[in-house]
């Protein structure tokens, strides 16, 4: 007879989503690296990441993931993520004259290097997007647990 | 230099996130400062502009040619929207400093007016139709915040229902925008008029002249969409307030409708704008009468004063144009000054309604005085701005023989005089009763932030000595006028 | 064009909604609806029968079939359009919850402190 758990849902639950989480960090992070060459891979990264926050949170509960990853820590990552964007775009303005300017070189198709500032701006969108997302899940689903 | 005026208040507004929270007086500095250097970098543009013959600078994003990537474009209209935004915005600043002490979070406050700031400043620059839409967008959802920033239960539900509203209307634009590019191929404004200028159907046109009128006029608040103003721009702080109803709905209704029908679809001056703006000038001025609140008062003579714009601008001659643009800062400097000047008293009172006021002018010297030389203004009495851009609007009715909207307008300056007579005299004239014995004048700065709007509107009348007028007004004034060569004088002009 | 009109009526759907429902939660559920049925009439006009992905590829490169590529653009659009709605959605649903603290009902026609 296994005892029904205090916190969060039962225990098939809980063991698949220990399986799983991890897989969807690592699909979310491989879309943030490979968006370049999509169109907009900041944004589904940041949310596929989120995502297995939220998933693990659904699961075992409240607390143990904002052990892991405070409101205040992710408010920061996000803040860090904008501040990170706009240094790029700006750092384009001092090398090339133009706001959001490649300094970096287009590189070639098919290589490592082959969208210039692309992959950067896509790290810092999908901080933004994935911190932001996260803190909006929490602060709207505890909103009125937070209040008592 | 051009894009600073879109990366400083957005940096600007990420730091204030970033830092605000643990520094408290650092978000009061970064925010003043930040505006300051917008205020002093909107005229150095303006003065570049002026040095290159009015040419429209261009400025490519990231060095890719327009069409290919978004650009800014300034030219006579920008240059003087921009500084009418950012001087306004100023002197917000300058006055939330002492008057958001009540609320707390503050720097939110901050972060959230740069980010305002930001959508309207871009919104004016873009060369871009999406970004428009984009700079759009931002503009609504921090403003909505921004009004139901006190979190009582009107401020809420005024801010649910502009959000609606306001979610529809740009579900519009959307609409617009995709035709557009369907037709068109491209979203470049002025590929877009270059290619509208060689010819295209005219049920497209009007097709997408109808949309953009409901999506735009829905944030410009002209009648039949102006439901959600009377509520939304009394609730929210009164800074705030004097943003929306100063600059706001001017840069994100008038202008960007304005811009994307004269000189985008090539409708210079259309029946559509000239029927819903003396609509506008006469419910907003009847509804406006009937109002006991101070500050809803002043939320439906925006209405009305709106429609006198959009009528000005809608019968598309060169004097309608320069008239419509002319009454649009009268009323930018006036309607924020009359706002700033209701947050005085809601500050030093805590009381809204104008019947339980009275006699203030006693108490509130400078907000008395300045308050009634923004009534003046508004409502058109001679030695002020305000007269004469009502005495050019009903010329250009009677020249381009619109004869009964002429006469429409006369008659509700009228009614406009009344309303702001019957604000001055149950508000700061009359007998001071008990209860407001020991109230006292606000703070300095908010008393300076009152004081330097009032100088502009009592001095706004020179704009139209021909000195003046060559240097400011007529180069916007023949951007407009131009409709359709926009494109191609932008064309020219990338360099 | 029959999947033009389907958008439309998706459209008006979305309309009826925000007009007659009196649920807040179902008014934004309208505005969603509205707002995806812009995106979906968007992609629709970026559109091409029988074209390739728009992703540059060694097989695209080698084919020659770069100019037979549905128009990329209109998408990177809507996921911009997206966004913004996500954003939308999220002001407003939270706005709903604090009147829902304060009334303690989402029906709009019981939340009448302002007046017309």
């Amino acid at each position: 007879m296994i005892e029904e758990p205090k916190t969060g849902m039962n225990i098939i639950v809980k063991t698949v989503t220990r399986l799983t989480t991890g897989l969807i960090l690592l699909f979310g992070i491989y879309i943030v690296f490979h968006g370049h060459i999509l169109s907009e891979g900041g944004f589904a990264g940041g949310v596929v990441i989120a995502l297995s926050f939220i998933h693990l949170m659904l699961a075992y509960g409240r607390e143990i993931v904002l052990k892991k990853m405070s409101e205040k820590v992710s408010e920061l990552l996000g803040n860090i993520g904008a501040v990170i964007f706009i240094i790029i775009a700006v750092l384009g303005l001092f090398t090339g004259g133009y706001l959001f300017f490649d300094f970096f070189g287009k590189g070639k198709p098919f290589n490592l290097f082959s969208a210039g500032l692309m992959p950067l701006y896509n790290i810092a969108i999908s901080l933004i997007v994935g911190a932001g997302l996260f803190t909006v899940f929490v602060t709207l689903v505890f909103f009125r647990s937070e209040k008592k | 230099m051009l894009p600073l005026v879109v990366v400083i208040p957005i940096g600007i507004a990420f730091l204030i996130s970033f830092l605000g929270k643990y520094y408290k007086k650092l978000s009061d500095i970064l925010a003043t400062v930040a505006c300051i250097s917008l205020a002093i970098l909107s005229f150095l543009i303006f003065y570049e502009l002026r040095t290159m013959n009015y040419e429209p600078l261009v400025y490519k994003i990231g060095g890719w040619l327009p069409s290919i990537g978004i650009s800014m474009v300034v030219d006579g209209l920008t240059a003087v929207m921009l500084i009418v935004v950012n001087v306004i915005a100023l002197i917000s600043v300058l006055f939330s400093v002492s008057y958001m002490e009540k609320y707390t979070d503050k720097w939110k406050y901050y972060a959230l007016f740069m980010m305002m700031l930001t959508s309207m400043n871009g919104l004016i620059v873009t060369g871009d139709i999406f970004n428009m839409y984009v700079f759009l967008e931002l503009g609504t959802i921090s403003s909505c915040v921004l009004i139901a920033f006190g979190t009582e239960q009107d401020e809420l539900e005024a801010s649910f229902k502009y959000m609606v509203l306001g979610t529809v209307a740009s579900t519009f634009i959307l609409l617009g925008i995709a035709i557009l590019y369907s037709y068109y191929s491209t979203l470049n404004m002025s590929d877009i008029s270059l290619a509208v200028s060689k010819g295209s159907s005219t049920i497209v046109i009007t097709f997408l002249t109808l949309l953009f009128v409901v999506g735009f006029g829905l944030k410009a608040a002209i009648v039949p969409f102006h439901a959600w103003l009377p509520d939304a721009h009394p609730s929210a702080p009164a800074p705030i307030s004097a943003m929306l109803s100063g600059v706001l709905i001017k840069s994100l209704g008038v202008y960007a409708l304005v811009r994307i029908l004269f000189n985008v679809l090539g409708v210079v001056g259309s029946n559509i704008l000239i029927i819903l703006g003396v609509i506008s000038m006469v419910v907003g001025g009847f509804l406006a009468i009937y109002q006991k609140d101070l500050k809803r008062m002043l939320a439906y003579s925006t209405v009305s004063q709106v429609g006198y714009i959009v009528f000005a601008f809608g019968l598309g001659t060169p004097l309608g144009i320069f008239a419509g643009l002319f009454h649009l800062i009268n009323h930018a400097f006036a309607k924020f000054l009359l706002f700033l000047n209701a947050g005085a008293v809601v500050y030093a009172t805590d009381e809204r309604n104008m019947e339980n006021l009275g006699g203030l002018r006693e108490k509130m010297p400078v907000t008395a005085a300045t308050s009634l030389v923004g009534s003046m203004s508004i409502s058109g009495v001679p030695p002020f701005g305000g007269f004469w851009s009502k005495l050019f609007i009903i010329l250009a009715a009677v020249q381009a023989k619109e004869f009964t909207a002429a006469v429409i307008a006369i008659l509700i300056s009228i009614i406009t005089l009344s309303y702001y007579l019957k604000l001055q005299k149950q508000t700061f004239y009359g007998k001071l009763s008990e209860r407001w014995q020991d109230v006292k004048e606000v703070p300095l700065t908010m008393c300076i932030a009152m004081i330097i709007p009032a100088v502009i509107c009592a001095g706004l009348g020179l704009l139209l000595l021909p000195q003046i007028k060559i240097v400011f007004l007529d180069p916007a004034v023949g951007v407009l006028a131009n409709g359709l060569e926009y494109g191609s004088i932008v064309l020219q002009n990338i360099k | 064009m029959i999947e033009y009109f389907l958008c439309f009526v998706l459209f008006c759907i979305g309309l009826y909604a925000v007009a007659v429902k009196r649920n807040m939660i179902k008014i934004i559920i309208g505005l969603s609806i509205m707002g995806y049925a812009i995106n979906l009439f968007f992609t629709l006009i970026g559109y091409v029968h029988n074209a390739a992905y728009p992703i540059l590829s060694k097989v695209n490169i080698t084919q020659q079939t770069s100019l037979n590529m549905v128009d990329p653009l209109p998408q990177a659009l809507v996921l911009t359009a997206i966004v913004i709605g996500l954003a939308i959605t999220i002001i407003l649903v939270s706005i709903s919850i604090r009147l829902y603290e304060k009334y303690g009902t989402f029906d709009i026609t019981e939340i009448r402190k302002l007046k017309g």
